[in-house]
């Protein structure tokens, strides 16, 4: 495929950062698309898996949340449902991987970023080099996510006793029991950094709702992106599709 | 011959609970206010030496809890069924074990089943509020109702004894007939010993019993009997004689020197709490950036610069730092 830059100089690739769907429309103000409504189902069914698995696994993780179970019909339901919860965001976010993870491939933008990411919380944003769809914090949750969720679902089956109880010693099973933990009260953690940042930074949540954003929040937050964007117009993809 | 337990009167008023809920040192999953006064504590001590393999003991407890197991098969060896299970709560365990000092073959039968730790591993790794209690005289006991089923006592248990029951969904192991001991009866398997290998009573009149016991054996060249009674695990309320204390695995694996797994006591120790205030801290900084930073909002200018670009009229060009390279190599 090729596309053409805005000043004419021949690109003779799509962008890795550029997703199929992802469009600039014009107009006051401008309007880009982020994420097709495939991929937005994805993430809620994705997003939802992960709440719930966080309640129920927060519930059996200390007693003072215990009580939690009774959002999952008590503690008998919260044991036999958490790990097929498990199954569905395993396979839920295998599906978000195959979709995000070109545009989250390193860039050599991301150590600049990551340097001035002490500018971008102090609200200094103008002091950040410009990046493609995600910035080095969002591929960092990305890449954390990734790593996090293949590590509690191994360690997940090992203590899922109902159906695996036979295929690893007691001791494997305490090693796994406390990688779970380990690993779950991380993935809370960057769970938490994901939601913040789409809270602290304004126009964000549209992308994942109605599936675009503005195109002041692109040119504020995913300069290159948007660029690239604009300098493949038409989509190069459009016509032989 | 040890004092055997009188059978009970069958007077309607003799039947008084001797311990209940109110007798609770330990409750998984919660605090409770321990009695001010803790009841005697009780043992059941199994004299491996006196012990025919008869399997009275099992039988007696199955009757006992009405239990029924499975049909199995014979694989050729003593030991059936060939593990605990969720209706097995003890078990003969069978070695042939040859001494190296004499070359004498040795016939070892343990009675495998729940050790009553005064420190229980099982309790501690419980999530489920109530689901396994201690009574101040020592038994350890799961209490079905709470129990969720999720087997976290089989990794805090540092004797391989819980099993889950396929049936219910909830954990079983022996109750030290806590039934028949809070109206004053020993345990089943006790009562139906015809050797008196198993003796019930207090933990020092079994103490007491022990060191009789091994006094005898060693009088016949047993040099190293001994009382099994794990202080790794604060000692327990089942313990046992051993010909051979010195080696207790040589008797169907029965752990050298028990204690609840470091990995256990970090899981529910350490992990916990740094787990909650790691969690708390990420969730308060999240707020207190807000609070003091503000919302990062885009601008008027921002909305502007992106129509000029997408107008193809003029915009600042990419910055070009060090670290802000442009690899299409666009120029403004």
């Amino acid at each position: 495929m090729t596309g053409t830059t805005r000043d004419g100089a021949p690109s003779t690739e799509t962008p890795n950062d550029v997703e199929p769907g992802d469009a600039v429309r014009p107009g006051h103000p401008v309007h880009v698309k982020r994420y097709t409504i495939g991929a937005r189902i994805n993430h809620w069914i994705t997003a939802t898996s992960l709440v719930l698995l966080a309640l129920s696994g927060l519930a059996l993780f200390t007693p003072k949340l215990f009580f939690l179970t009774s959002l999952f019909g008590g503690g008998q339901w919260t044991r036999t449902i958490h790990p097929w919860i498990g199954v569905v965001l395993f396979f839920s976010f295998a599906l978000l991987f195959i979709r995000f993870f070109r545009a989250n491939l390193p860039a050599r933008e991301d150590v600049d970023w990551v340097a001035h990411s002490a500018d971008l919380l102090a609200g200094h944003e103008e002091k950040m080099p410009e990046v493609g769809k995600y910035n080095a914090g969002q591929k960092g949750v990305f890449w954390a996510m990734s790593v996090l969720i293949i590590v509690l679902i191994a360690s997940g089956i090992v203590i899922w006793d109902q159906y695996f109880f036979d295929l690893t010693t007691i001791e494997q099973k305490r090693v796994a029991v406390l990688v779970h933990a380990v690993a779950a009260v991380v993935i809370i953690c960057v769970w938490i950094i994901h939601v913040y940042a789409a809270i602290w930074v304004k126009g964000t949540i549209g992308a994942m709702t109605k599936g675009e954003v503005t195109g002041g929040w692109a040119w504020r937050h995913h300069r290159k992106w948007l660029r690239e964007l604009v300098g493949r117009k038409p989509p190069p993809r459009a016509p032989a599709e | 011959m040890f004092p055997p337990i009188p059978n009970p009167s069958v007077s309607p008023d003799a039947a008084v609970q001797r311990f209940g809920e109110k007798d609770l040192i330990r409750r998984s999953a919660s605090t409770v206010t321990p009695p001010a006064e803790r009841l005697t504590e009780v043992a059941k001590l199994i004299d491996v030496t006196k012990c025919i393999g008869c399997k009275a003991c099992q039988a007696a407890c199955l009757e006992w809890n009405n239990l029924t197991e499975e049909i199995g098969f014979n694989h050729g060896v003593y030991e059936n069924p060939m593990d605990l299970t969720p209706d097995t709560f003890t078990l003969m365990r069978f070695t042939e074990w040859v001494n190296p000092e004499t070359e004498n073959l040795e016939w070892l039968i343990r009675k495998d089943g729940c050790m009553h730790c005064e420190d229980p591993g099982c309790l501690k790794a419980c999530p489920a509020p109530g689901a396994i209690v201690q009574y101040s005289n020592g038994i350890v006991d799961f209490q079905h109702e709470n129990c969720i089923g999720c087997g976290y006592c089989i990794k805090g248990c540092p004797f391989n004894i819980p099993r889950i029951s396929r049936v219910d969904h909830t954990a079983y192991k022996c109750t030290l007939c806590s039934d028949r001991v809070a109206v004053g009866q020993g345990p089943a398997c006790q009562k139906a010993c015809p050797t008196q290998a198993i003796v019930f009573g207090t933990k020092q009149e079994m103490k007491d019993w022990a060191d009789f016991r091994i006094k005898d054996l060693k009088s016949r060249g047993f040099e190293n009997a001994g009382l099994y009674d794990p202080q790794g695990v604060g000692g327990t309320h089942v313990m046992y004689v051993l010909h051979h204390a010195d080696t207790p695995s040589i008797y169907a694996g029965l752990p050298d020197d028990p204690r609840i797994s470091p990995l256990v006591d970090a899981w529910k120790g350490v992990t916990k709490y740094v787990g909650l205030a790691v969690m708390g801290v990420a969730a308060a900084a999240g707020v207190l950036h807000y609070v003091v930073a503000g919302p990062n909002k885009v601008t008027k200018e921002d909305e502007e610069n992106a129509e000029k670009l997408t107008e193809g009229k003029g915009v600042p060009p990419p910055a070009s730092g060090p670290g802000s390279a442009d690899r299409e190599g666009r120029a403004p």
